[in-house]
């Protein structure tokens, strides 16, 4: 039973082996393109193969768990904007979600019909943006290009709907924040049509490419028992060969009434993940074309915004599958307006401790294909 | 999901557990003492084998003078899910490591070391995570205080 508390300056002084003449430490980021964020890896190296990662977190911690302590439910939900700016829209769900389950609040099919087809978009936009800074990290900046137009193109309809392009704060306890306007559902259709071609289109530029496929095959393999005791979960865990999608396994929204398959990979190597997130959109794709059409007339907002929320003395979990993983916002409240403690588990945070595993041995080049392909958002790990 | 099986198997394989909530997620209490062994039942146990750790995180019960530590656990196998409680005493918060069962507990318990100064005896590398090394205090703990927070 001891407890020995370490530092980082430590860590870098301590030499590991004899050989430490051929072994140097090498920083990457906290300002490193790859990272995409400010997340820093001290990598120790020989030569070119990695020898240990050691992530150094925190350059963007705002401690949202904390400021949350004051915040009404309403008022939190603007903050989850920040953590996967990505993935607004779900993180903005995942908070209501807990709020109405527990607070006896009754949705109609109408808001559940739009948050489903707004979280898939929203998942399309992530995975597209995704796309194209994955081919960027490998070397190709064209796709870098492609991806963003097609991003573009859904951010406005995004913005349209709910005024803005990155920080939605759109689904509210009780509803969404306005109605949908009435040239949504034909935007939508005509930006699927546009998707399904360019998706053929990545599919030829990425994914037929054998530089891409030399890259990314057999690199950074994670097995399935590595998967589940690091906690993974989204495309990370499915690559690795495990079902395991909340959609499916706990349908909320109108999950339950649409038919979508959950893609899953062999090996759980970067070209799988890569493949994983292809399929997914496509899916995503078809969720979206099952519900576009059948939106039912209702009310927007089933309650009124100036009504306080105060949740029963107790503790709430609940969560939602975003574009990376589960999203759970686990909620202690003693009965007042603000929760005595909220904190998120973050799909980033566990998705990015396998690296330390995974990426072991590899050459440094092989490193960013890895973390692109985890697809990496810093303010969710850093929260 | 059956609840009621779960509920049944855990009583079984381990009497001291406390089941105290049912809906809409099962929760256990277990003391501080027999926390290690029941955390390795609930990890090998092939009936129950609860491969996922979602989650850990503390509660400052500040009046209590209580730490309450919640792990999350999943087991893809059965589909179980259930939220294990420990309460630990605030002026001594020690508890003894899960990382070598799950792996993942490794940093989620540098998180809870680094924002609630929760010590976790033969933990490989406890250290600040979000925080640096020479920050003083731990910002979760309802009693924190630096001197850039605002009245309230």
């Amino acid at each position: 039973m001891t407890i020995h508390l370490r530092n980082l300056n430590e860590i870098l002084r301590t030499p590991k082996n004899n050989k430490i003449e051929k072994e140097y430490f090498i920083n990457m980021g906290p300002q490193h393109p790859s990272t995409h964020g400010v997340l820093r890896l001290i990598l120790r190296v020989e030569g070119e193969i990695i020898k240990e990662i050691i992530p150094v977190l925190g350059y963007i911690h705002r401690g949202i768990e904390k400021i949350g302590e004051h915040q009404t439910y309403r008022q939190f939900i603007h903050l989850t904007d920040r953590c996967d700016y990505l993935s607004a829209m779900i993180n903005n769900w995942a908070v209501a979600k807990v709020v109405e389950s527990h607070f006896q609040i009754e949705t109609n099919d109408r808001i559940e019909t739009i948050r489903t087809i707004l979280s898939e978009l929203q998942r399309l936009q992530s995975h597209t943006l995704w796309w194209g800074v994955f081919a960027m990290d490998l070397g190709a900046l064209t796709g870098f290009f492609y991806g963003y137009r097609d991003r573009e193109m859904l951010t406005e309809i995004l913005e349209d709907t709910c005024g803005s392009r990155l920080t939605m704060n759109f689904i509210q306890p009780g509803g969404l924040m306005y109605d949908i306007k009435k040239t949504f559902s034909l935007k939508v259709k005509k930006y699927l049509i546009h998707l399904k071609a360019k998706i053929n289109e990545y599919e030829d530029l990425i994914s037929n490419n054998i530089i891409f496929q030399k890259r990314t095959q057999n690199i950074g393999i994670l097995t399935k028992e590595m998967a589940l005791s690091i906690g993974a979960t989204g495309p990370v865990l499915r690559a690795s060969g495990i079902c395991h999608d909340l959609r499916k396994l706990e349908p909320y929204g109108v999950y339950d009434k649409v038919k979508f398959a959950v893609p899953i990979g062999n090996t759980g190597d970067s070209w799988d993940r890569y493949l994983v997130r292809i399929e997914e959109m496509k899916e995503s794709i078809k969720i979206i074309e099952q519900l576009i059409d059948n939106i039912p007339p209702g009310k927007h907002m089933t309650m009124k915004f100036a009504s306080k929320i105060k949740l029963p003395t107790g503790s709430y979990y609940g969560h939602v599958e975003t574009a990376r993983g589960i999203l759970g916002v686990f909620i202690v409240s003693d009965g007042k307006e603000y929760p005595y403690r909220i904190h998120l588990r973050s799909p980033c945070f566990h998705n990015l401790w396998c690296i330390t595993k995974i990426a072991i041995g590899l050459k440094l080049a092989d490193l960013v294909a890895v973390l692109s392909t985890l697809d990496l958002i810093i303010p969710d790990i850093d929260r | 999901m059956n609840k009621l099986e779960l509920i049944k198997k855990i009583n079984k394989l381990f009497s001291e557990a406390l089941i105290i909530e049912k809906n809409p997620i099962i929760k256990i209490k277990i003391s501080k003492t027999k926390f290690i062994s029941f955390m390795n039942i609930l990890k090998t146990n092939k009936d129950l084998s609860f491969d996922m750790l979602y989650d850990h995180t503390a509660i400052d019960w500040i009046y209590k003078n209580e730490f309450e530590l919640i792990y999350n656990l999943y087991s893809t196998t059965y589909g179980y899910h259930i939220i294990v409680s420990v309460n630990i005493s605030r002026s001594d918060p020690r508890i003894i490591t899960v990382s070598n069962i799950w792996s993942i507990s490794e940093w989620q318990e540098r998180e809870t070391y680094d924002l609630f100064g929760i010590l976790y005896e033969d933990h490989k590398d406890l250290r600040r995570l979000f925080l640096n090394d020479d920050w003083n205090g731990y910002p979760l703990r309802k009693d924190y205080k630096d001197n850039f927070m605002l009245e309230r």
